[in-house]
């Protein structure tokens, strides 16, 4: 099993792999200790079964949404390692929770179950945007709110949430500026529908 | 307690020549703080009192530059003075605007003169959109949260204000400028030559690496700092 650690924390990142190598099974195939652009690309190029992150390393404002950044670039588990206080608001979105003073055959434990829940694929479908996510794309570049765009498709706000975050993965793309030029640049739209 | 010595990367002690070999990028730094080439055989401390900027808090600079996932320790916050922090990322902004964003602009016109002319509008337009809000990000440090850094630096900190309230509203300035890149990389126009797309594309990685640092340095220097400023105050 191939485990990514994202954690500024070199002494914590020592542990884990100490950990790894007195009991076998898993493997860190590889360090960071920052999670942007450069790292995330390694995280979608590498068939990790686990990440394995320490929250310190979402900001203050982000780390609500921490395990869908990182979801949307693997399909691997994700387990908090926390080198600060986590309340349980953000503990819930992880796959499992690891503390420090989590013995050796614990941390084992909670990973392998952690790897063996069931979650829903996110990168198995291509990298080419769907029919689908490009009429929701044109959608979301012609300025419509996620309510809306569900009215008129006639599907809940979370399906449209999951395609948008597919269309983000796909594109790379995260702002709703940044997908108007790109529907724009692919002539999906007509530029005098854009407000 | 004085066996624990601190590994630093940069000293005051090593010449300043020396510092830019281990980093050329620091150029950069050192021209923002008015230090040009031409060090001779000063040190890193003779050069910083020749800019007059703490010495300090020149090494953590270079230190968050150079060091992906850097983590100042409390003495080297301690050592260094938050007013040369501070200015150090004033000018930056101002280098930001006048010369980072100009820059790119320039670049970014060229690219897309061969385009049709609604591309061209809908990707200048994007660009304008974004040194807008890079703008109202930077006027609000630099009307708010700067102001407030140099009172508590004096020891007077009064109002509702509080390093907190920057770190809930320090918002995410990166994230345009990587669909830009992104849309540059992957979706641009044929009609666009391939040299000057590699042009803007070199500034717009070094523009987004640089705007990375100095978010760094703002959020693992500077707050910290602040924070340590408000305790010991003892008063919000």
């Amino acid at each position: 099993m191939k485990a990514f650690l994202i954690m500024p924390s070199k002494v914590m990142a020592r542990g884990i792999e100490g950990v790894f190598s007195d009991l076998g099974e898993f493997k860190v195939e590889g360090i960071v200790s920052d999670i942007s652009a450069r790292e995330e690309v390694m995280l979608k190029n590498m068939a990790a079964d686990v990440v394995i992150v320490d929250p310190a390393v979402f900001s203050h404002s982000s780390r609500a949404m921490a395990r869908q950044q990182i979801s949307e670039f693997t399909d691997a588990a994700v387990v908090a390692f926390p080198s600060i206080f986590m309340d349980d608001d953000s503990a819930r979105q992880y796959d499992a929770v690891l503390s420090l003073y989590d013995s050796p055959a614990d941390i084992i434990h909670k990973l392998r179950s952690a790897i063996s829940a069931p979650r829903d694929n996110v990168s198995s479908d291509g990298s080419e945007l769907s029919s689908r996510e490009r009429d929701i794309l044109v959608c979301v570049a012609k300025g419509m709110i996620n309510k809306e765009i569900a009215d008129l498709y006639n599907i809940s706000i979370h399906t449209v949430i999951t395609h948008r975050r597919n269309i983000t993965r796909k594109t790379g793309i995260k702002t709703v500026a940044g997908l108007t030029v790109y529907a724009l640049l692919n002539n999906l739209i007509d530029p005098a529908s854009v407000e | 307690m004085k066996t624990k010595k601190e590994i630093r990367f940069f000293s005051p002690d090593m010449k300043m020549s020396d510092l830019v070999e281990i980093n050329y990028r620091l150029l950069t730094v050192l021209s923002r703080l008015g230090m040009p080439a031409g060090f001779g055989e000063r040190t890193v401390a003779q050069v910083c009192t020749i800019a007059g900027i703490d010495t300090g808090a020149f090494i953590l600079i270079c230190e968050m530059y150079s060091y992906q996932g850097y983590m100042p320790t409390d003495e080297a916050l301690k050592a260094a003075d938050p007013l040369s922090v501070l200015r150090y990322l004033h000018i930056s902004h101002s280098f930001y605007i006048e010369d980072g964003f100009k820059a790119l602009e320039q670049l970014m016109n060229a690219l897309v003169a061969p385009c049709a002319e609604n591309q061209k509008k809908i990707i200048l337009d994007f660009l304008e959109g974004y040194r807008n809000e890079v703008e109202k990000h930077f006027e609000y440090e630099e009307t708010v949260f700067f102001p407030y850094v140099e009172s508590a630096v004096n020891g007077c900190l009064s109002g509702d204000y509080s390093v907190s309230t920057f770190e809930e509203n320090h918002s995410n300035i990166e994230e345009k400028l990587s669909d830009l890149k992104n849309i540059v990389l992957k979706y641009l126009p044929a009609a666009c030559s391939p040299r000057l797309a590699n042009d803007v594309l070199y500034a717009l990685f070094s523009l987004s690496e640089d705007l990375e640092k100095h978010t760094n340095i703002e959020n693992h220097v500077l707050v910290p700092m602040v924070n340590r400023l408000e305790m010991k105050k003892e008063c919000r």
